[in-house]
């Protein structure tokens, strides 16, 4: 007879048992949990990365001085891509007597192809996303440009040989830099209005820019394609490192969310360990009598495998199609952060999910069964002959191995590998050792106060080993729950701290020396704090320990980028707030010495640099020399001016040196800026709103994700609580009729048993507090950057859960085990 | 080889059989030296004071522990040859069981208990064969109801139906009314003593109750471990 159709034929009914539906749902779980999390990791990166690529307006930039051969649009056609063309050269524009330097840009039709042009109908006024681009004979005004020219919309400018209506101010581009660079302001005209103006000809400084957007591997192909065809003297970019704050977010919600999966593939595997022990240990009467029926060893254990496969088919064809939903829900609800053009859900996601699932059973699953072969015959007639227990080198071995391979194909992230890991190695042997020492307590505590109460006790002491497990699943549960809750908690209100209310929203750059006593005055006598000027000087770097930039190799590609780009150098007495030294030593107050240097960490990094190199900078035709003396780490998420480089105080002494500031100023203030272009026409304000808004709304949507799969988590959770219970079931109700068939009152064995349950979540709520406060700082401080404050809460909510969480989930389970009549348990089936 | 075997006639046979344990308290001797054979046909009652051993050695004989020493024949096989697989096949093909608590599968139903053996040792068609059976004890409309939702008097019709099902040459069976009122009970034995004539089984019976016994060819009586007594009775 085949193992399998006899495997399928008590399947139906097998599902109905306790055991089977926690086995099921905690497969289904670790499913979904997983599905979810591949599927929205590797959303909310490409979103991310897409937002990024609105810097270029474009997902890939091709930047020449030359005009764009026609090939290159050509061939982007080929590959079924869309393109856009601009131009961008400095002219002095007029209006009436005034004139101005502007930077004009001649857009072409679908510019930009990534984020969008904002406009507003007047000065510093309320802005709007623009449609399209200017019509012919219009431009779109920057209006730092139109305060200096006395513009309002409607008025004329005239540019070169044309006259150009001023149809809206011009308030963000997405190709403008929010860096500090001292652009002149811009003006935005319609490509097909250039030749018109005839200041394009020989000689003139123009940028050309072909734009590239659509399919990221039709990209990648196009850029194979035109690669080697492309002279030296063109530049191509694909993204930008002014995105590095929307990277920040998007990178705590990456990391939550794998810490989330991990957990509740963690837990979904206890959940199925406990399972997987109760399945076998209900079959060993069915096995038992199957051998004494003539069945041989290899049957029974292809029954068994043949079940739990199906199962776990089962389990997954569930968990996908709750992923799947989960996925599509989500993306149409994160519709604008996962860009309509991405492929939709991808299925790659339920395959390693189902993939993992099946490890999960195997290693968690496997060894209970395969002992359940050796289930002696003998039992159907002496019903205590049990199978000798798995070995447990054998068990440890495969459960470590199925999650260590699980882990490693959900998440390559080491550093959380070992803290999670870890962590719950040492929780478990701590919950373990504590469990059994309270076990013996509470079993010495158990004279006087009534049936109920010594009836509960004396059970926890009687089945001393099973009981410490018992607080150990549900100590771990409880665990990561509080870890999870709390460090969620921790991790949205350290975004929303890094996005706080005072976050500047402007920058306002290119500030001269004598000019900042009447800027400070305008802020104040608008109602705004005087912002603290901060320093910068213009320098390209020239050489490295001696070396120059140009020959040298660097660790990593960025590197010679970021060797090679113009640098912004300040210097401070003191560290800001939002920097931290992480190597080195930051210099003392009042230093006095050689000119010193302290890196941002990623700089150091890329640049191959450490602590004691020299740095040789040309700064407006003079050599400076610096000596590395500290690395920084930069919080890039506070919106205050940072810096690559910032140097020790007198090194800058009597370079041209400019200042920026940053500022909040509300709406309704807006007219202080008015003012203050007015008065300052050389300085220059960038809004900030349009990229806090950017980072905002990805912080939000990853924490609505965040919050779904935490969901999943705390299902898995509930899951262990619910194996732990039903691993006791059988012996509680033959147990609770005894009981009541001795003549003790329903009521009574009930207030046994949650006496029971509440002792055991107690003990578990007391060690799961412990537990996941360590745990969580390690996790704030490690993973997240983010400071620890020890929250009291965690041990109310561990205690109060603990007993709560436990008891109803025993009583739900324990519930039908007490109401059987007694009669129909004694005389068994 | 040893007279019992000799005997053509001879389907189950102890020799110097003893088993013992080892329990916290030492090793423990539950059955010594009992030797004894059946013929073919033959309906046999073990009997005995509780812990006499009965059930230890109704075990030994069906192949589902090993002696200490002494050996085992069942249906012309050296059971202490064979290794568990081995011994299962034996099982499989010449040995039925009826348990004194019924031991249904509780995931099948009712024609599905009884073809688990049909199907174990190979038979063709074991769905008419079940359903065949089933309706000799009386069962043919309860075949899908599952082992719940029978009363033990028809659970035990069942295991009847399961272990005569494979024509079994010898049908062992422990207490089997243990669990049942007087009435159901004779009611069961009746239904067993009759297709013990019809197949030509032999029965195998370990019970403590007398009238039971009396109904056997013959009884064989254990106390603490030892043969005492060894009696044909005229039925
Ligand atoms: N594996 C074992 N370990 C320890 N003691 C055992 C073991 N197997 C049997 N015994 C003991 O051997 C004695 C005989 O047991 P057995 O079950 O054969 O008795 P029995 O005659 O069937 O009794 P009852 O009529 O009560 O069913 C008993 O005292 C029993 O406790
Ligand atoms: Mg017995």
């Amino acid at each position: 007879m085949k193992a399998l159709t006899y495997a399928i034929r008590g399947f139906g009914r097998e599902l109905r048992t306790g055991e089977v539906l926690v086995l099921l749902a905690a497969v289904a779980l670790a499913v979904a949990a997983l599905t979810a999390v591949g599927f929205l990791t590797d959303r909310i990166g490409r979103g991310v990365a897409r937002q990024a690529n609105e810097v270029l307006a474009a997902d890939l930039r091709l930047r020449s001085p030359d005009p764009v051969p026609g090939e290159w649009r050509d061939a982007a056609l080929e590959y079924a891509l869309q393109t856009a063309e601009t131009q961008t050269f400095p002219s002095v524009v007029f209006a009436g007597d005034l004139s101005a330097l502007a930077t004009i840009k001649g857009v072409s039709d679908n510019y930009p192809l990534r984020g969008s042009v904002r406009v507003s109908d007047r000065l510093f006024g309320e802005q709007h996303v623009a449609d399209g681009i200017p019509s012919r004979g219009e431009v779109w005004a920057d209006g730092a440009l139109m305060a200096r020219l006395g513009l309002r919309v409607g008025d004329y400018v005239t540019v070169g040989e044309s006259d150009l209506r001023v149809d809206a101010v011009l308030t963000y581009r997405p190709d403008q830099s929010i860096g500090f660079a001292s652009l002149a302001p811009s003006l935005l005209v319609n490509l097909l209005d250039l030749p018109g103006t005839a200041l394009i000809n020989e000689g003139s400084r123009v940028g050309y820019a072909l734009l590239v957007a659509g399919d990221e591997s039709a990209i990648d192909e196009f850029y194979a394609a035109v690669e080697d065809e492309l002279p030296q003297s063109v530049r191509v970019r694909n993204q930008e490192d002014s995105s590095q704050r929307a990277t920040n977010a998007a990178d705590r919600a990456q990391r939550f969310l794998s810490l989330t999966a991990v957990i509740s593939l963690l837990l979904s595997a206890v959940a199925i360990a406990m399972s997987a022990r109760r399945f076998a240990h209900r079959r060993m009467d069915t096995v038992a009598l199957m051998k004494s029926l003539g069945a041989r060893q290899r049957f029974v254990i292809s029954v068994s495998c043949v079940q739990i496969v199906m199962l776990g088919v089962l389990g997954i064809l569930i968990g996908s199609a709750v992923g799947y939903a989960v996925e599509n829900g989500l993306t149409v609800i994160l519709a604008d952060l996962f860009a309509s053009e991405l492929p939709g859900a991808s299925l790659r996601p339920v395959g390693l999910a189902s993939g993992s699932a099946l490890i999960l059973l195997v290693g968690f699953a496997l060894p209970s069964l395969i002992q359940l072969r050796n289930t002696p015959s003998l039992r159907v007639l002496r019903h205590d002959e049990m199978p000798p227990p798995p070995s447990r080198m054998f068990v440890a071995g495969t459960s470590l191995v199925a999650v260590a391979l699980l882990l490693y194909l959900t998440i390559g992230d080491a550093l959380m590998l070992v803290i999670v890991l870890g962590g719950m190695l040492v929780i478990s042997a701590a919950l373990y050792g504590v469990g059994r020492l309270l076990v013996s307590a509470m079993g010495r505590s158990r004279g006087g106060v009534g049936i109920a109460w010594r009836y509960g006790l004396a059970n926890i002491s009687r089945r001393g080993r099973d009981s410490a497990v018992q607080v150990v699943a549900f100590g771990l549960g409880l665990t990561v729950l509080l870890l999870l809750t709390f460090v969620r908690t921790d991790l949205l209100e350290g975004w929303q701290r890094t996005l706080d209310e005072d976050a500047p929203n402007h920058f306002v750059i290119n500030i001269q020396s004598h000019e900042r006593g009447s800027i400070a005055e305008i802020f104040q006598s608008g109602g705004i704090a005087a912002p603290r000027f901060v320093p910068l000087v213009r320098a390209r770097m020239t050489e490295i320990n001696g070396e120059s930039i140009k020959t040298r190799e660097y660790p990593e590609e960025n590197g010679r980028w970021m060797a090679n780009r113009e640098q912004n150098l300040s210097w401070a007495e003191s560290l800001s707030s939002s920097n931290e030294i992480i190597e080195g030593t930051w210099w003392p107050p009042d230093y006095d010495g050689e000119p010193l240097v302290s890196l941002e960490e990623e700089a150091a990094m890329e640049l191959g640099v450490g602590l004691g190199d020299k740095l040789n900078f040309l700064a407006a035709g003079q050599e400076i020399s610096l000596i590395v003396s500290s690395i920084r780490h930069v919080n890039w998420d506070s919106f205050q001016p940072n810096f690559f480089m910032v140097l020790s105080p007198g090194a800058l002494d009597g370079f041209p040196t400019t200042f920026v500031a940053s500022l909040k100023i509300e709406e309704q203030q807006n007219n202080v800026l008015l003012r203050l272009v007015r008065a300052h026409p050389s300085v220059s304000v960038i809004d900030l709103e349009v990229i806090l808004e950017q980072v905002k709304g990805i912080i939000d949507k990853a924490s609505l994700a965040v919050q779904v799969v935490f969901a999943f988590t705390i299902a898995a959770g509930v899951a262990v609580l619910f194996a732990a219970v039903q691993s006791t079931i059988d012996e509680r109700r033959f147990e609770s009729a005894l009981l009541r068939a001795l003549g003790v009152r329903r009521r009574t064995v009930l207030a046994g048993v949650l006496t029971e349950f509440a002792a055991l979540g107690f003990a578990a709520g007391l060690l799961a507090s412990a537990g996941a406060s360590i745990l969580a700082a390690v996790i704030a401080v490690q993973l997240f950057d983010l400071d620890y404050s020890f929250n009291p809460m965690l041990w109310v909510g561990g205690l109060a859960g603990g007993v709560v969480l436990v008891c109803v989930s025993g009583f739900v389970a324990v519930r039908g085990a007490i109401n059987v009549p007694p009669i129909d348990v004694l005389r068994a089936a | 080889m040893s007279n019992h075997s000799a005997n053509d006639n001879t389907v189950l046979a102890a020799e110097n059989v003893t088993k013992q344990v080892i329990s916290p308290e030492g090793s423990l001797t539950i059955l010594s030296d009992v030797s004894f054979s059946v013929n073919k046909g033959e309906s046999v009652a073990i009997v005995g004071a509780s812990g006499a051993g009965k059930s230890t050695l109704l075990a030994l004989l069906a192949g589902l522990d090993l002696p200490t020493e002494g050996r085992i024949w069942l249906n012309g096989v050296n059971l202490n040859d064979l290794d568990e697989d081995g011994r299962a096949d034996v099982r499989a093909t010449s040995v039925g069981f009826v348990f004194q608590s019924f031991h249904l599968v509780p995931s099948l139903n009712a024609l599905e208990n009884v073809m688990l053996p049909l199907e174990l040792s190979g038979r063709e068609r074991p769905r008419q064969a079940a359903s065949e059976i089933l309706k000799q004890v009386g069962l043919a409309d309860r075949w899908s109801h599952y082992p719940a939702q029978l009363s033990g008097g028809e659970k035990q019709r069942v295991a009847i139906a399961r272990a005569f099902a494979t024509e079994p040459a010898v049908l062992f069976a422990d207490e089997p009314t243990g669990n049942l009122d007087s009435r159901t009970g004779d009611r069961v034995m009746d239904l067993m003593f009759e297709l013990n004539k019809t197949s030509s089984t032999t029965l195998v019976l370990v019970t403590h109750d007398q009238a039971l016994a009396a109904r056997c060819e013959r009884e064989i009586g254990l106390d603490a471990g030892r043969l005492v007594s060894d009696n044909k009775l005229i039925a």
